[in-house]
């Protein structure tokens, strides 16, 4: 279905679009149909809060119309004189995407390193690899505080340390993982034959890396990046929150979550800009794609 | 298998080496830590010794598995619901063109979006006291990959197995159970493979995000704040030890599933 | 076979009781021993035998790709590696095995790059061989663009960008429809013989070693060792003529019967 060229793109995101378009009808069709208190699974009568449920209220409070949602976008922040939502939004996600990129270059670079030393040495991949792949069952916000702490200490011993910094460290935990393994395969997967060729020129190791196994890389090496981002991304929102960090927009999504009785419409902004973030991430890095074409020839689209 | 390194004729490394290798670095990777934690006494506090994480877990194992119960059920819950709903939708997008033009960008921005920011805004609407908020993101984290490789899956027959189930006059029914099914399940088994950390990993993080109290990902924030170090490490094991069940069982699945494909 | 009278490095090829085997998990296998073989400057010579009789391990061994266990190799009067180094052969394998991201021409000016050629020279050069292989019109054409008996006129441009005196080649027609196969072998003698290379040509298939040599070696597996040594002696000029004279079907059946170890009957003579 991946057609390449402009003119599949277009197409994408026509369907896109129309795709978007069907979520907000059925949102507001459940709206409009759907029982007021919802639907409770295994609920006992007379007593309130008990059960399961698994469709919510489709009241006003609960579930606000799209229209409020974007109505509320261009209201201020926090009523008065303050900047429309959306301005605040955008300022928040923006600093979760400058935090981001510095994780993605750490993220990339480490995973870079890992790859090219595991396809050297056969060792290095098979005592290595396992715990790359066990890593990323350790939850992210085990190590959160620790690099803060860490970073912390270095801050007052005098290198100036700030805080973001330990963010982008923490997720470049989350970034490095796909890298390290899509490097690794790509750089493993020129034929046998290949191999053969330029050994049959006695080319040394880092001739063969530059005219053969990176250009070879390349098309395991772009979704692996694209993914380093997305990851590098939620890295981040999530060590905002178990650190505490202001300024971006993890801690507005908890924050306006929290003030969601009163104000029912305004968590959906920084929702909406967490989609955005993660779509500029990925496109941004698949920026990087455009102009590789030649190393993509018989790419199958992952 | 490529040539490793430029010496030719040096003998391959034997097998038990792919099992004493990652030993080996583990060991390694252990004795630094004891070594930077309780002979230099060099780290912060907030990373305390492997043994000191042993003894907490030990000791207070009765709440930490009640905790693991709660996120390993929300990750299960999560896994299932997402995987059937991937399923349902892989087939339909596979038999309806427009269906899956309108899915595939969708799938593609969920794939590059941080799902648990809807965490927060689920819990509102669904009460503080739901779990649902927490199954939803896991539901969401597992879903994509098993849509992904079903989708993929479904579309693998060979086009000579097409030509045989035609040339014998196969109803489309027979086809799709012989043919499309047999083939798309160790996709599946891939799918639910890479689902599984994912919604453990998930339904963890999406209790930061707020909800009831329960839960390993809340007990490792409470007990980080208030500074019990060690103790809240012990949950961090804990929440490995589900990571890492999950993970085992899916690929002994996928395995098993995988046998008898050919490359 | 010459004996010593000949000067050792105008030698293409001297092997001189050669043996490889391979450990494997349950045992060792054999795939070459006491193979003996000369192979002269411009000398034009393959190696034919079932699967298993060690033809293609032969070749790997005089192109440094694997080391002999037992026995002496000598490349131009080198040692196999030294060889290798000095570039001294161009090799193509069965499957042409271009680099998808390079044209026609970045493919065969890849050995070029490598060992650092100017661009000036490095472009008049692979125009001179898209010429020679009859590929000019394709040279900006990326491997995916081109048919399979393209592609391995593009791999023997490659293997010979830098001169070499020595052409390995292991099945490369192997791969191909007869008729790209009947013409490419026209091509092949035309520069071997313009060039003055000598060829040593792994093959399955018996008239096309007859049609390209100047000797056929017949091996055999289990274990995998040289049989007899053919002579063809069909002149150095190979035209399509040459596919219909009852000396090339001759030929033919001295080599089949080689393989075969015996007497083979023949139709019309019954």
């Amino acid at each position: 279905m991946n057609r390449t060229g402009m003119r599949g793109r277009v197409e994408g995101l026509g369907w896109g679009i129309l795709g978007v378009l069907a979520i907000v009808l059925l949102w507001e069709g459940y709206k409009f149909l759907g029982p007021a208190d919802g639907v409770t699974i295994g609920a006992v009568e007379g007593q309130t809060g008990s059960g399961f449920m698994i469709l919510p209220r489709t009241h006003d409070r609960a579930m606000p119309h799209v229209w409020d949602m974007l109505a509320r976008l261009v209201a201020p922040t926090s009523g008065g004189d303050t900047p429309p939502l959306i301005a605040t939004v955008a300022i928040a996600a923006l600093t979760t995407l400058g935090i981001a990129a510095v994780g993605w270059v750490l993220g990339v670079a480490v995973g870079g390193a890992l790859a090219l030393v595991m396809q050297r040495w056969q060792l290095l991949e098979w005592g290595l690899l396992p715990w790359i792949v066990v890593s990323q069952t350790v939850p992210l916000i085990a190590f959160a505080p620790v690099i803060n702490a860490i970073g912390n200490q270095i801050d007052r011993g005098g290198t100036s340390w700030p805080q973001w910094l330990s963010v982008a460290v923490i997720a470049s935990y989350l970034a490095f993982f796909p890298v390290a393994i899509g490097a690794l395969r790509g750089l493993e997967a020129p034929d046998r034959i290949h191999v053969d060729l330029m050994r049959t020129y006695a080319v040394g190791y880092w001739s063969t890396l530059r005219h053969l196994r990176l250009p070879a890389a390349v098309p395991h090496l772009l979704p692996a990046l694209r993914l380093a981002a997305a990851n590098a991304v939620l890295g981040v929102v999530v060590a905002e929150v178990s650190i505490g960090m202001r300024g971006g927009i993890g801690r507005m999504l908890i924050q306006l979550a929290g003030q969601a009785s009163s104000d029912p419409a305004a968590p959906w902004g920084p929702i909406f800009g967490s989609v955005a973030l993660g779509l500029i991430a990925a496109g941004s890095v698949a920026l990087i794609g455009v102009g590789l074409h030649r190393y993509r020839r018989g790419e199958a689209t992952a | 298998m490529s040539l490793r390194g430029t010496t030719i004729g040096a003998r391959p490394l034997p097998g038990w080496v792919r099992i004493a290798a990652p030993i080996g670095v583990g060991i390694l990777g252990l004795a630094a830590w004891i070594l930077y934690v309780d002979v230099a006494a060099a780290a912060p506090r907030m990373l305390p010794s492997p043994v000191a994480i042993v003894q907490e877990f030990v000791l207070h194992a009765d709440i930490i598995t009640e905790a693991m119960v709660v996120t390993a059920t929300n990750a299960l819950i999560g896994l299932v619901v997402g995987s059937i709903v991937a399923i349902a939708l892989a087939a339909l997008a596979a038999a309806i063109r427009p269906f899956d033009g309108m899915l595939a960008p969708i799938v593609a921005a969920l794939a590059v979006i941080p799902i648990v920011a809807i965490t927060p805004v689920l819990n509102t609407m669904f009460g503080a006291s739901s779990q649902f908020g927490r199954q939803a993101v896991a539901g969401l984290a597992a879903f994509i990959p098993v849509f992904v490789n079903v989708l993929r899956g479904l579309r693998q027959s060979r086009p000579v197995h097409r030509d045989l189930f035609r040339a014998s006059a196969a109803t489309p029914g027979q086809t799709f159970r012989l043919l499309t099914l047999p083939t798309a399940l160790p996709y599946l088994m891939t799918g639910l493979r890479i689902a599984s950390s994912l919604a453990v990993i998930a339904a963890l993080v999406a209790e930061y995000f707020g909800g009831p109290a329960d839960g390993i990902g809340t007990a490792i924030a409470t007990y980080a704040k208030s500074g019990r170090a060690a103790l809240a490490w012990a949950f961090v094991l804990g929440g490995i030890i589900i990571g890492l069940v999950f993970f085992l069982v899916t690929s002994l699945l996928e395995r098993l599933a995988t046998r008898r494909m050919p490359v | 076979m010459s004996p010593e009278t000949t000067a050792p490095d105008s030698l293409a090829v001297q092997a001189r009781g050669i043996g490889k085997v391979f450990p494997t998990a349950s045992a060792d296998v054999t795939a070459l021993t006491d193979v003996d073989l000369e192979v002269a400057a411009g000398e034009f010579v393959s190696l034919i035998g079932p699967s298993g009789c060690g033809k293609s391990t032969l070749l790997r061994l005089i192109a440094d790709l694997d080391v002999a266990t037992t026995g002496e190799l000598q490349i131009f009067g080198k040692p196999a590696q030294q060889a290798r180094v000095d570039q001294d052969y161009g090799i193509a394998f069965q499957q042409a095995g271009l680099l998808p991201w390079r044209t026609v021409a970045g493919n065969i000016a890849l050995p070029l790059e490598l060992h650092g050629t100017v661009k000036s020279s490095r472009d008049a050069r692979v125009r001179e061989l898209a010429d020679l292989v009859g590929l000019s019109d394709f040279i900006d054409r990326y491997p995916d663009q081109l048919s399979g008996g393209m592609q391995q006129r593009v791999a023997i441009a490659r293997a010979l960008a830098a001169r070499p005196r020595l052409l390995l080649m292991d099945e490369p027609f192997g791969a191909l429809d007869e008729m790209t196969r009947e013409y490419l072998q026209s091509e092949l003698t035309r520069i071997a013989a313009e060039t003055g290379a000598a060829v040593v040509f792994v093959t399955h298939s018996i008239p096309e070693a007859v049609f390209l040599s100047d000797r056929v070696v017949v091996m055999s597996p289990r274990p995998g060792r040289i049989t007899e040594i053919v002579p063809i002696g069909l002149g150095s000029t190979r035209g399509e003529g040459l596919r219909e004279s009852p000396a090339y079907f001759e030929r033919v059946t001295a080599v089949r019967e080689a393989l075969h170890g015996a007497k083979v009957e023949r139709a019309n003579e019954r």
